[in-house]
């Protein structure tokens, strides 16, 4: 693998930059691996990078249908935080954003992370009392949460409406400073190139067809496109489609797949200052680097998985975004997509066991799957090369919805999906 | 936005009229006491969430105000029939076959 560095930006400009060779190989399928991880988006890559780094296990397959990164890692619209309410998801949350810090050092890899803060705005009373209830538990979390008055939400953000006159008022709004956005590609790049390097093979158009298993029950390899491949242990990391992956093993999962949408402008100058996000009448908006708005919608009703939404879900957003940003009444929008998310009761991902032997699983990561990247790579390489969660992912087990112990994110998320 | 046929009000009416009420067809336990917590799990939180065709619930909220079923494709949207609640389930794998033949036709 090149280093990448200045001195190595100035060699390449003496031929063009046409030599600039592949940031991973793609190789073919061995016959058998310790682990092979189902779902190369970025927490699969995540944790294939920490299988090799952390734990040292390099024998690693990671399969993907189509290609790297092609899914909801490249679907989201990459915004980082951690003010969860409870302090289970916190410390899961706040343990990926420490990662966050330092990753683009770490993966050599500009993942052009920015903690440009993020805002979430209170139009009523409830809201209020929500947030504030919000920051409260976070600060004793130790996770940075403040309160601001509508005027100083204006202050941190020129754009934002805060006339009194408007259908739901800006009250006031919660900011963590520190949250922010990522580039998502450059994130899913970074750990395959770092991962590959490491001896990972990451095996693109190579969709699992069935998981073999042995008499005794436990794993002995997956089905694929591509061949049989045999492994001890997988990982599970399918996202919208785990439902579809874990049938092949018999399993049946508190989990509902659904689109989210989300959709861009034309690219303008930076007039955009930081992301903000608003519950009650169902809208985030945040500027690119490229200069694209990068605005989340909600997700459709019904179980789909046909990666695209209803329009008039978008139509609600930018209802939202006009009123709160009246200077953006007449952007044109460019693109606008679906991906397809997994949502468990509580809104709370799984990460941990499953009742077959050998078989791990990081599912239900539902809206807000892409904030947490780092830090669930890292602790599902540790679940999976010590056969058991790390202190971080425990609460987070299949098992919670038998034994009651849900972590109920559903009334505490920032945006309600 | 899908079209759904409502099949009391027996119209074809705009999605927004109607509730999404989940995978159809999961029968209330006949004696709860009895349930340990395994089989709890599985009535309220496990679902089949199908890539293909679903058996699912409606409500005609700003209609009728009545539950109703559904079968839809989950990959291309499609709805394949509504039908009346209390009324029984129809072979998914039947209609599956049935749908692919005519597209080979």
């Amino acid at each position: 693998m090149t280093r990448y560095s200045f001195l190595e930006v100035a060699k390449n400009a003496f031929s063009a930059h046409k030599n600039w060779g592949r940031q991973w190989r793609s190789p073919e399928p061995k016959p058998a691996y310790d682990v092979i991880i189902i779902g190369a988006g970025g927490h699969g890559l995540a944790t294939a990078y920490y299988l090799a780094k952390v734990h040292g296990i390099t024998n690693v397959a990671v399969l993907d249908k189509g290609w790297l990164g092609g899914g909801n890692t490249g679907r989201n619209t990459t915004i980082v935080r951690s003010n969860y309410l409870w302090e289970e998801s916190a410390r899961l949350y706040q343990h990926a954003l420490d990662l966050w810090d330092g990753l683009s050092q770490e993966l050599n890899y500009n993942v052009m992370y920015s903690q440009r803060g993020v805002m979430m705005l209170a139009h009523t009373v409830h809201d209020i009392q929500v947030f504030k209830r919000h920051i409260h538990a976070n600060r004793l979390a130790g996770v940075t949460n403040e309160w601001l008055s509508a005027e100083e939400a204006k202050e941190f953000c020129p754009p934002l409406n805060i006339d009194k006159n408007i259908r739901y008022p800006v009250m006031g709004a919660a900011l963590q400073r520190v949250g922010g956005t990522a580039r998502h590609d450059a994130v899913a790049w970074g750990y395959a190139r770092g991962a590959s390097a490491m001896g990972v093979d990451i095996i693109q158009n190579c969709a699992v067809t069935g998981i073999r298993r042995a008499p005794t029950g436990e794993v002995t390899g997956v089905e694929t496109t591509r061949g049989f491949i045999g492994a001890k242990k997988i990982g599970c990391v399918a996202a919208g489609n785990t439902s579809v992956v874990m049938a092949m093993a018999g399993l049946k999962l508190p989990l509902e797949s659904n689109p989210l949408q989300a959709l861009v402008s034309e690219p303008v100058k930076p007039a955009f200052p930081c992301v903000v996000m608003s519950n009650t009448i169902h809208a985030y908006i945040s500027q690119s680097d490229k200069g694209e708005l990068v605005i989340g919608a909600g997700t459709d009703q019904f179980v789909s998985y046909s990666q695209a939404g209803g329009l008039h879900i978008t139509t609600h957003t930018l209802d939202a975004i006009c009123e709160l940003f009246p200077m953006f009444r007449r952007m044109r929008m460019l693109r606008n997509w679906g991906g397809i998310v997994d949502n468990t009761p509580d809104r709370s991902p799984i990460i941990g066991l499953t009742p077959v032997p050998g078989l791990y699983l990081n599912c239900g990561w539902g809206t807000g799957g892409f904030k947490a990247t780092p830090g669930s790579g890292h602790v599902f390489a540790h679940t999976i090369a010590t056969g058991a969660p790390h202190p971080v992912n425990a609460p987070f087990s299949l098992d919670r919805f038998r034994t009651g112990r849900l972590i109920d994110e559903a009334a505490a998320a920032a945006v309600a999906h | 936005m899908l079209l759904i046929s409502c099949p009391y009000c027996g119209v074809e009416r705009p999605e927004t009229e109607f509730r999404y009420g989940g995978e159809a067809h999961i029968a209330r336990p006949a004696d709860p006491s009895q349930l340990n917590d395994e089989e709890w799990a599985q009535f309220l939180y496990m679902r089949t969430n199908t890539r293909g065709l679903y058996a699912e619930r409606w409500r005609h909220a700003h209609g009728c105000g009545r539950f109703f079923n559904a079968v839809r494709d989950t990959v291309s949207d499609k709805f394949v029939c509504t039908y009346k609640a209390g009324e029984p389930k129809p072979d998914l794998d039947a209609l599956a076959r049935a749908s692919q033949e005519k597209d080979a036709r």
